[in-house]
């Protein structure tokens, strides 16, 4: 008797603790969403308040205020585009380089594998003002490529994929290569199908990285042409009048397909996340 | 096997060129430029003025200054944060119905650029009784709390950054260590439950030893983050009041953009790196003991 009791309290007060938290963990999430329905003369009012939050007037004004006075929807093409082309092309050549290191031998691979580990700790802000004036120099500012080809090679991918291949047994591998197949087919063919939470892990982790990066094309987008949407974000947060309901629905609305893709997929995040903490 | 190694050195080649390209030169450039003392748009001529520029910078107060908050900031946020995410994954590993869902709530933030979440911050941090975080505090002291500016506090401007920063990170870290959690084989603890063992009994000596490397690895990359701070503060502060939220990204980047002093810019950069450089090496050092003991 006492024991299911003691089991039923444990219980509830695992409940209580893990609601606790995830009323934290949302709390700004839901000002956010809330207050992007309200008029604007009261979201500061009622967003302070619990009660506030949840009654009075709703209506979507804000939303459509934020088309008629910024093109969002270049915005949200330009991350888009952005984002994906440089995690496409990521993936395939971080692979490559990951598995090259793990897994063949060419004279002075151990020396380059330790510069490359080297540049990981090297964190992008250290080169953000020499790359601007390479930018400045082959004439890139004001483009997409210079928000795409800078970030494709990243040592931290080639890391993380170095070792998750490592991690493969190696008798798969060792099967093609008796049937005369190069470093080039067995990866294509035995490795890549076997390596998928490696890749979902890079291609969280990057595109993560691509969509909420904010100093480099702060640096090197002064027209609105190629703005993705987090210097966009900033830009509309200052522009006037200050209109914090329609600074909010921006701020949904570019949240909104990381959200989707998130809840969409989630399983594939967790268990790519997963696998890179590990090794 | 002469031909694989060619071939296998074709395949790093596109990824170790842009690495070069667009990581190595532009940190040889740093460095370089570091040395000397060239400033945009001024009539002196560039010239190679040694470490001249380090003795500068080293010796500017606000350099100092900024130095000193990232510290504050990592010391602060790293075992926070750690200490959090330990606790949110514990929680979230627990076999209880629609556990999931609290998981998927405490991972939100995570998909939320900094940029937004410092301008959602921005509200909450809003001045007077109409501020969320200060209207919700006035509710919960029944009055007695008096309405607060943070961002532009100098005593509560770091803090308020860091609070949003740790609310930001925290569920990347809870997931890559729940994960670690959910790897350790059942019989550990099986055979820590047939010995007797409490359930804290057992998480002292098979869940946080199971979890060692992955604890190392999340402090470590949570380090890392931490002395890269600059989106919250660009967009909130400005570094103000005062210098109370300045940071070395900070002043690199209003440097070298706005003073045109791109030596000094370099400089700061460089000594930002080495900064990281010895926060990793003491970290390997201090993993390897672990290890090794």
């Amino acid at each position: 008797m006492k024991r299911t009791f003691d089991r039923a309290l444990k219980t509830v007060l695992s409940y209580a603790v893990l609601g606790l938290c995830a009323a934290v963990m949302l709390g700004p999430v839901i000002l956010m969403l809330v207050g992007s329905l309200k008029p604007d003369e009261v979201v500061l009012k009622e967003t302070s308040s619990i009660v506030g939050l949840f009654t009075g007037k709703f209506s979507f004004e804000n939303y459509k205020d934020v088309f008629v006075r910024v093109d969002f929807g270049r915005f949200m093409l330009n991350s888009l585009f952005i984002t994906t082309a440089t995690v496409a092309l990521g993936l395939v050549i971080n692979s490559m380089a990951g598995y090259s290191f793990a897994r063949s031998s060419w004279r002075g691979r151990d020396s380059v594998f330790a510069l490359v580990l080297a540049l990981m700790i090297l964190p992008f802000e250290a080169i953000a003002v020499p790359l601007f004036y390479e930018a400045v120099l082959i004439n890139w500012r004001n483009s997409y490529q210079v928000q795409i080809v800078p970030f494709i090679a990243n040592a931290f991918s080639i890391y993380l994929f170095y070792s998750y291949f490592l991690s493969i047994p190696r008798e798969l591998e060792e099967a093609a290569e008796m049937d005369g197949a190069g470093p080039w087919r067995t990866f294509w063919t035995i490795v890549t199908p076997n390596a998928k939470p490696a890749f979902a892990a890079v291609a969280v982790i990057m595109a993560l990285m691509i969509w909420g990066s904010y100093l480099w094309p702060l640096m090197v987008t002064t027209e609105e042409t190629y703005r993705p949407l987090p210097v966009a974000i900033a830009e509309f947060y200052t522009l006037p009048p200050i209109n914090w309901g329609d600074i909010l629905a921006f701020g949904v609305m570019m949240v909104a397909p990381v959200m989707i893709a998130f809840l969409l997929f989630q399983s594939w995040f967790v268990r790519g996340l997963a696998s890179t903490g590990l090794k | 096997m002469r031909k694989n190694s060619i071939i296998a050195v074709f395949m790093a080649l596109p990824a170790l060129t842009g690495l070069t390209l667009f990581v190595a030169v532009p940190f040889l450039i740093a460095v370089f430029l570091s040395f000397t003392n060239l400033r945009l748009g001024s009539p002196l001529p560039t010239e190679w003025v040694g470490h001249q520029q380090f003795v500068r910078i080293l010796s500017d107060e606000s350099v100092l200054r900024a130095i000193l908050n990232n510290v504050v900031f990592a010391v602060s946020v790293v075992p926070i944060q750690t200490a959090l995410a330990l606790g949110l994954a514990l929680l979230a590993n627990q076999r209880l119905r629609g556990v999931t869902l609290f998981r998927t709530a405490f991972f939100m933030p995570v998909v939320f650029p900094m940029s937004l979440v410092a301008v959602v911050w921005s509200l909450i941090y809003a001045p007077g009784v109409d501020g969320a975080l200060n209207g919700l505090l006035h509710q919960m002291t029944l009055g007695a709390w008096a309405a607060k500016d943070f961002l532009h506090d100098p005593a509560l401007a770091l803090p308020a950054i860091i609070l949003m920063s740790i609310w930001q990170g925290v569920g990347l870290q809870m997931l890559i260590l729940l994960a670690g959690i959910q790897s350790i084989p059942d019989h550990l603890y099986e055979a820590a439950s047939i010995d007797g063992a409490t359930a804290w009994k057992q998480f002292w000596h098979v869940t946080l030893p199971q979890l060692r490397n992955t604890l190392i690895t999340t402090v470590f990359i949570t380090t890392i983050l931490a002395f890269r701070l600059f989106d919250q503060i660009y967009i909130l502060t400005q570094g103000g009041p005062n210098n109370a939220t300045t940071t070395i990204m900070f002043e690199a980047v209003t440097s070298t953009f706005r003073r045109q002093q791109v030596a000094r810019g370099a400089a700061i950069t460089v000594v930002f790196f080495l900064m990281v450089l010895g926060i990793t090496m003491v970290q390997r050092r201090l993993s390897q003991e672990v290890v090794d003991a």
